[in-house]
């Protein structure tokens, strides 16, 4: 029975994380229809700049900092650079163009950080709440993980419904040309979404790597994980995304609990067949159907 | 909708009825009209041409030469997929490793000789292309791309889920083919191994020359370019793009197969998501759809890491650097390529020969 709150608890906080990569995905597919599968080694990038600058200012709060703001750069550079070429291209092209960038990136931070895992600090301690006599696998480093990521969902959420600029990026990807035609700067609004997407990630690639460490390919998958959150949510529908995000947390932690991490990748993989066979359109599509 | 680049690289439709007047006898005839007596002469002039530069090769050139032979396998059958039928798959890496541990297993622990060992390695990757082939004829686009990724990513861990069967992370080791004696106490190993992957690539080109031109590979054709047009006219579009991801996913095993008998082993680290991910960049540098496009691919991945580390010699750059730069290479080439130059290597070829031809045409 421990166990079982045991899984649930880690379930929970690496579950946040998925939710937060599922964020930038949604956020992307929002923007432009398309699904950024560099979005894992972009994360990895701003995870090294943190790792970097903290090891070198000693300061945790300055290499968050500075990773954020790489994220919203990295974000919008490539949004102008690359994607903005193959928008209207057909599907696939954008998915290759995404994986080459992917390529590059992981070949990159090999290049100028090694290829040897380095590990990462937290912000608080990693060792779980003593409750009673037995400690349970939730510790206050995990607190702050679920508070970072339910404080961005809230905040991307007041953004797109509160706010006049939430409203004109809604506009610009529902429909672009009125949009323009309307006076909104639609390419802008394509950028700003890439780049809140990428700032998205690169929050995500701090909370996660004291667990997963920092390596070239650590956070493949995260990325993975991340995907099949956003499909679980309907991969338009950013509550969709942190609800899939948790529940396919608790699902691969029991998975990764009672049968053994190896198995983590396949059942995400079931989890993501069973969910687009069954339920296509996602477990909160707001969109009534759509064709995967 | 799914087709990275509309490929005009379909060969010609057959011709039909012999226009009058243009009597061509004999074998050459036979062979225009016939589709199998045609691919089979492209093989047997591929197979002789690939004999000549195996035996003036060095063994360390064979090696690079049966390397790109299994490569050609899996490469084709991509292509295969990605052009004719409109499906992407970034998880072929997984059928490699699927058709190298078939192999490995059936060698070194059953004591199979390697021949039907190679035929059970296209059986085991048929069936596991089965399911993977009937959930993707139901998904297009990003969601096929990611269910892909994700089956890449997840069929290796199997290797560390059951380590007393698949070795765990140090993988299975076998004995490399044997040299039968008719050939010679100084006919190298290399050569060997060049003859069998040349071989299987060859049985590769053979069926999908075939399919290319059959009526299969003009339903699939449809199918590509309008699903609905194509299921009005009576297509059974899901059974055509499974057994268009079964074929490709068995081509895809065949090859795998080759690898362990080139390389000798199998480990999980070398069917990482990278290997998938190159094996895409191999397809789309030799043009999408295109067979002979595949051939620029398989040369392409054999040769890239060969200059690269020239390259970081030359200029003495450090391991970190030069480890990674063909995987850098490979990045921005699939870039650049999409953005640049969609037809890929055999496109500017295609280009080329039409220029020339047409320039014939007008003198």
């Amino acid at each position: 029975m421990t166990n079982f709150l045991d899984y649930t608890l880690n379930g929970i906080s690496t579950g946040a994380v998925y939710a937060a990569v599922a964020l930038a995905l949604v956020l992307i597919w929002r923007a432009t229809r398309i699904v950024n599968f560099a979005q894992g080694a972009m994360l990895m990038i701003t995870t090294y700049i943190a790792s970097s600058v903290i090891s070198s200012t000693g300061s945790y709060v300055v290499g968050v900092i500075v990773a954020l703001a790489a994220g919203l750069l990295i974000g919008a550079l490539v949004e102008r650079v690359l994607i903005r070429p193959v928008e209207h291209a057909p599907p696939l092209n954008a998915v290759i163009v995404a994986l080459g960038l992917y390529t590059f990136l992981v070949a990159l931070a090999g290049m100028i950080w090694g290829a040897t895992p380095r590990s990462f600090p937290s912000a608080f301690s990693i060792r779980g709440y003593t409750i009673g006599h037995t400690q349970v696998l939730f510790s206050p480093n995990d607190t702050f993980i679920v508070l970072v990521v339910v404080a961005v969902a809230l905040g991307l959420a007041v953004l797109f419904r509160a706010t006049s600029l939430g409203l004109q990026m809604r506009a610009a990807a529902f429909a672009p040309e009125v949009a323009q035609l309307l006076g909104i700067r639609v390419g802008r609004m394509f950028t700003l979404g890439w780049a809140l997407a990428a700032f998205t990630g690169a929050i995500a690639g701090v909370l996660v790597a004291p667990s997963t460490f920092v390596g070239p390919n650590n956070f493949d998958p995260i990325l993975i994980s991340g995907f099949v959150a956003a499909v679980l949510g309907g991969l338009d529908s950013p509550p969709g995304a942190v609800v899939g995000g948790v529940l396919l947390g608790l699902a691969l932690s029991y998975v990764s609990g009672y049968e053994g991490s190896a198995l983590v990748p396949l059942a995400a993989l079931v989890v993501l067949v069973l969910v687009l066979m069954i339920r296509p359109s996602g477990l909160f599509s707001t969109t009534s159907e759509r064709r995967v | 909708m799914s087709a990275a680049t509309p490929p005009q690289t379909d060969p010609p439709a057959p011709q039909g009825p012999r226009a009058p007047g243009r009597a061509v006898g004999g074998v050459l005839g036979v062979a225009r009209d016939t589709t199998i007596l045609r691919s089979l002469a492209i093989v047997v002039l591929a197979g002789v041409v690939l004999y000549i530069v195996s035996e003036s090769l060095s063994p360390y050139r064979n090696l690079q030469l049966a390397n790109g032979a299994y490569l050609f396998a899996a490469l084709a059958g991509l292509t295969m997929l990605i052009g004719l039928s409109g499906q992407v798959s970034l998880g072929h890496g997984a059928f490699l490793a699927a058709g190298a541990y078939t192999v490995s297993l059936l060698v070194s622990k059953e004591g199979w000789a390697l021949a039907p060992s190679l035929v059970a390695a296209v059986a085991v990757c048929c069936v596991i292309g089965l399911p993977v082939g009937l959930a993707a004829s139901r998904l297009r686009g990003p969601y096929l791309a990611g269910a892909t990724l994700a089956f890449a990513v997840g069929l290796p861990a199997l290797a560390d889920k059951f380590p007393n069967l698949f070795g765990g992370e140090n993988g299975l080791t076998i004995n490399p083919p044997v040299v039968p004696s008719w050939l010679g106490t100084n006919f190298s190993l290399e050569e060997w191994q060049a003859w069998i992957a040349c071989l299987g690539a060859l049985i590769v080109l053979l069926v999908l020359l075939n399919l290319y031109r059959s009526g299969l590979g003009r339903s699939l054709r449809a199918v590509r370019d309008d699903e609905i047009a194509a299921s009005l006219c009576g297509l059974r579009v899901g059974r055509m793009k499974t057994l268009a991801f079964v074929v490709s996913a068995g081509c895809a095993g065949l090859g795998g197969g080759l690898y362990a008998a080139v390389l000798n082993l199998a480990t999980p680290s070398a069917f990482s998501i990278t290997l998938s991910l190159s094996l895409l960049t191999g397809v789309v540098v030799g043009g999408l759809g295109s067979l002979s496009g595949a051939i620029w691919g398989a040369a392409l991945i054999v040769l890239l890491p060969n200059w690269t580390s020239d390259l970081a010699h030359s200029l003495s750059l450090s391991t970190n650097v030069s480890d990674n730069l063909p995987q850098a290479v490979y990045g921005i080439v699939l870039i650049v390529v999409i953005l640049a130059y969609p037809g890929g290597i055999q496109g500017g070829v295609r280009a080329i020969v039409s220029l020339i031809t047409r320039r014939r045409w007008s003198t």
